[in-house]
């Protein structure tokens, strides 16, 4: 039997006082597609931001394809390559051209040369409707399109797992489809994805499995239909109820 | 821009108007007459009030010899190239080792800590010394200690000194650059795998330094100032030449001729800065119009040093 493509065990963070994750345990196999939904600072980006090791953890352990990224001497650096993350607000570097933008890190982190980076993030461009951008700067881009680059960028290190953290949270409604567009795309191909999100009708179509978080606990996990018609946990279908209030379900 | 007002259709409220076309609107026409015929009428009382002063004859004569003015002027563009060598070879050692000094206190990591006290400590007591003292103790003191293989040349010594003193400047400077790069773009960075030098190398620093490059060109007005102090440790420069000058004709106008040159220098530079910072500011209220949703193309404020690469 295979490791699980991720394995998180009793992850606990705090920010000063503030208990952000309390316990959070989660399992995903490989190919899987988990979203988590939940209130803001309920603690899903906070959970992703830990399973990259942006943040350090307090307490907990998270083994990446059965190997332990949390135990000490990890070479954080050799596992945030294997762990692609997407940001709410883009992040991409503002002073470089798109192809850069999407080139760096497999120059810089993996040593390909120039143009096997370039050629790579080209196909990757093109397949992602972005080819004529790739050398504009990303201030002249679209958040939709900014989005996408975003996306190409942490695709072109070939990730065994791919982090979105609200992607589309940031984005004016009309851009939104075309940003969720790519992540079916990625979901058709297999990849193993752990999404953070609040477009529910989105979570519900592309999830294997939705989690839902409550004040940095998993409360409840399970298939999407499961979850969104018939939650079990009295907190879950509350907060469903405000999404179906606000219309956005 | 702003939407129509209700009730006064083509209208636009004073509060609604950026600030660019409201200071147009402000020195259109008459203000500007009046402002013209005011400032023509106070310089002008101001000349009557000085050149009627008790004194100015002696002023005039000390001051401003036109003779002595032209004999000195020569030999004292001359000696300026003194001063143009000290400060070019300084600044390009001032980036350079004020930049490290800044890398060094901006690596985080309880292992880096010595790194980041040896750099706080350095930028603390050369900020913290009077520079013309330490253009005495490394001009004079150090040759003075006759160490074999240590050059005793006081301009070599002018260059050590000067570049010491404003790298502790010029590395605030750079590190206020980097930390007003949004920590987000430096996590972004790491999250594709690169190591801290990595992300500060091709992320941080090139936005950073784009950003200081006006309060750095400030710095080097005043170090460009600064090199007549190199005179003291036995360079002879524009103001030691002033000097000769005012012996040999006891007059006091070199010194004003000196000023001259250094005004022909520094005004353009100042004035290059000022304009500098005014277009960044303009770009900085262009990409805030963006981001509340304004997603306007911006050709016009695109990024003066280039779009950049990462080592092109």
């Amino acid at each position: 039997m295979t490791a699980p493509a991720l394995l998180v065990e009793d992850l606990w963070k705090s920010f000063g006082d503030l208990d952000v994750l309390r316990g959070i345990g989660l399992e995903m196999a490989e190919h899987e597609i988990v979203c988590v939904i939940g209130a803001s600072g309920s603690g899903k980006s906070t959970l992703l931001r830990c399973i990259n090791l942006i943040e350090p953890i307090d307490a907990g352990r998270i083994f990446v394809e059965g190997e332990e990224i949390t135990a000490d001497g990890t070479d954080v650096d050799l596992i945030r390559r294997r762990i692609g993350i997407v940001f709410q607000s883009f992040n991409l570097f503002p002073h470089m051209s798109v192809l850069d933008n999407v080139t760096l890190a497999p120059r810089k982190v993996l040593r390909q040369s120039r143009s096997a980076a370039e050629e790579r993030a080209t196909a990757l461009l093109e397949q992602f409707g972005l080819a004529d951008k790739r050398l504009e700067i990303p201030d002249r881009l679209s958040g939709g399109q900014q989005q996408r680059v975003a996306i190409v960028r942490a695709l072109a290190m070939d990730p065994d797992l791919l982090l979105l953290d609200e992607v589309t949270s940031a984005l004016d409604p009309e851009l939104v489809g075309e940003v969720l567009n790519v992540i079916r795309d990625l979901a058709e191909a297999g990849m193993t994805m752990l999404i953070a999100t609040h477009e529910m009708g989105f979570a519900r179509e592309i999830a294997s499995r939705v989690a839902f978080v409550d004040d940095g606990r998993i409360l409840e996990a399970g298939p999407p239909d499961e979850i969104f018609s018939a939650p079990t946990e009295p907190r879950t279908g509350e907060f469903l109820q405000r999404i179906i209030e606000a219309g956005r379900l | 821009m702003s939407g129509p007002v209700p009730g006064a259709p083509g209208a636009v409220p004073p509060d609604l108007v950026p600030p660019r076309r409201r200071r147009q609107r402000t020195y259109s026409g008459r203000s500007l007459a009046i402002a013209a015929a005011s400032t023509v009428v106070f310089f002008t009382a101001l000349a009557v009030v000085i050149v009627n002063a008790p004194g100015w004859t002696q002023v005039q004569r000390s001051f401003l010899d036109g003779e002595i003015f032209l004999e000195a002027l020569p030999d004292l563009i001359g000696r300026f190239g003194v001063n143009v060598r000290l400060f070019l070879i300084a600044e390009v050692l001032i980036l350079a080792f004020g930049l490290v000094l800044a890398v060094m206190r901006s690596l985080p990591g309880p292992v880096l800590f010595p790194v980041r006290l040896l750099a706080t400590v350095y930028v603390d007591l050369f900020r913290a010394l009077p520079g013309l003292l330490v253009i005495y103790i490394l001009g004079l003191g150090v040759p003075a200690l006759r160490l074999p293989g240590v050059p005793n040349d006081p301009f070599f010594w002018g260059v050590v000194a000067l570049t010491l003193l404003y790298s502790a400047y010029v590395s605030e400077v750079y590190r206020a650059g980097i930390e007003s790069v949004h920590p987000s773009q430096a996590a972004a960075a790491r999250s594709l795998g690169l190591t801290q030098l990595q992300a500060m190398r091709h992320v941080v620093l090139p936005q950073a330094v784009r950003r200081v490059i006006p309060p750095l060109l400030n710095d080097f007005i005043g170090l460009q100032k600064d090199t007549v102090l190199v005179s003291f440790i036995g360079v002879v420069e524009i103001f030691r030449e002033s000097q000769i000058h005012q012996f040999a004709r006891f007059n006091f106008t070199p010194y004003l001729a000196t000023a001259l040159v250094f005004l022909v220098l520094t005004i353009p530079l100042a004035r290059f800065t000022d304009w500098l910072i005014a277009r960044q500011r303009d770009r900085r209220f262009a990409s805030s119009v963006r981001a509340s949703g304004d997603r306007a193309r911006r050709g016009r404020i695109m990024g003066w040093f280039g779009r950049g690469g990462t080592d092109r």
